[in-house]
């Protein structure tokens, strides 16, 4: 009787190897992340833009002759989708990511902060793009 | 109108014997079936008729008491609230909880979830000590409201096995146990918020989700922990700045 209590137990952990390809949640979670890169790309463009601005007209006129190149077009076109998608899983997540918001004692429902985030980021993008339309020479 | 008409379903079921076993292996059970019928149903018609062997928790069948949480068809989801129905003429694919050790069949080991759980002191402690002569404390429906959505939590863990975060690193507080921490911070009537902050803050705090979202998907009782995670995300983020601010005590 020397080891009475002698456990049989022998946990077995499953392995985590591709997780995200167990469920099309997790794929579209993926989606949303990879995006961000893009939008972090983006970002790096436009502050070249700018370093080569500061550099004298024709650095910016270079600037601009590369952003003309069909590769780059090529590329702008892909940032774009990845950032439309970014938005749209970014205001999707949006009301799980913040405090209740109550209107009139009531709880701003999920669907509204998502549709008034996804409007607010169309209307600020017509926007841009009309302001951008009356400075075009 | 109900339909008492009985089919045959089958249902495969990820099995773990220790004993036996080096590792899961997959079992597939016939299982004549009527329209009323719930997965867990399912699994006790194989236990009775077909392999008294096959191990699962279960108790209340009304997806309160949160012991039949299992993965079905790859979805963590709550056997008893399940119906096999849904998933007729199709198998049903049944496997323990993910991101948790399988102990054995659809058993997992829940040490980890319940140590994390008493670490949060879930449970009221008062502001300061009060007579029973002070009578109950009262709260305003908007201070009930605070935390309400959060107190539905049934601890059946069907959010950690959403969560890849902890399925990566278990260290992580998770999305369940921060949902009740929350529910308790939130509480007009305790006094431990700054306790319980402590555990918020550390990376296996709030700070290692990466807000998937998927917990709050497979919640069973609405309580959105994601919510309850990110909500906590500001709140140690403003204790952060604040305390250059603020120092310590000064805000009381």
């Amino acid at each position: 009787m020397s080891q009475v209590n002698r456990s049989t137990r022998r946990p077995f952990m499953r392995p985590m190897g591709k997780w995200w390809e167990r469920d099309p949640f997790f794929v579209r979670y993926m989606w949303r992340e990879v995006t961000a890169v893009v939008v972090a790309i983006y970002a790096i463009v436009c502050a070249v833009g700018i370093v080569r601005l500061s550099q004298g007209e024709a650095a910016w006129n270079g600037f601009l002759e590369a952003l003309r190149s069909p590769w780059s077009i090529l590329a702008h076109m892909v940032m774009l989708l990845g950032m439309i998608y970014h938005t749209y899983s970014w205001f999707e997540i949006m009301p799980k990511t913040m405090p209740p918001m109550v209107v009139d004692g009531k709880r701003v429902s999920a669907t509204t902060i998502t549709t008034t985030g996804l409007l607010v980021a169309a209307a600020a993008g017509v926007l841009l793009l009309l302001i951008l339309w009356g400075l075009a020479p | 109108m109900s339909d008492t008409t009985t089919r045959i379903i089958e249902i495969e079921v990820l099995r773990y014997r220790p004993e036996q076993d080096a590792e899961p292996v997959k079992e597939t059970f016939q299982v004549p079936f009527t329209n009323d019928m719930s997965v867990l149903q399912g699994l006790q018609y194989i236990k009775d008729e077909l392999d008294g062997s096959l191990s699962f928790r279960w108790s209340c069948r009304m997806a309160i008491c949160g012991s039949c949480g299992m993965m079905i068809n790859g979805k963590p989801k709550l056997g008893c609230q399940t119906f096999l129905r849904d998933y007729y003429p199709g198998l049903v694919r049944v496997e323990a909880l993910a991101h948790f050790p399988i102990e054995k069949d659809l058993v997992v080991g829940v040490e980890d979830f319940v140590g994390k759980l008493a670490s949060i002191k879930p449970f009221i402690i008062p502001k300061e000590p009060r007579t029973l002569e002070q009578g109950e404390y009262l709260q305003t429906p908007a201070q009930r409201d605070e935390y309400e959505q959060f107190s539905s939590c049934i601890n059946c863990m069907l959010c950690y096995a959403a969560c890849p975060q902890y399925g990566l690193n278990n260290e992580f507080m998770g999305p369940g146990v921060l949902a009740l921490l929350h529910r308790y911070n939130a509480d007009s009537r305790d006094g431990a918020r700054e306790e319980r902050m402590q555990i918020v803050h550390q990376e296996e705090g709030v700070w290692s989700c990466t807000a998937v979202g998927y917990c709050s998907e497979v919640c069973p009782k609405g309580v959105d922990p994601a919510n309850a995670v990110n909500q906590n995300k500001v709140n140690s983020a403003k204790d952060f700045f604040l305390r250059f601010v603020a120092p310590k005590g000064a805000g009381k």
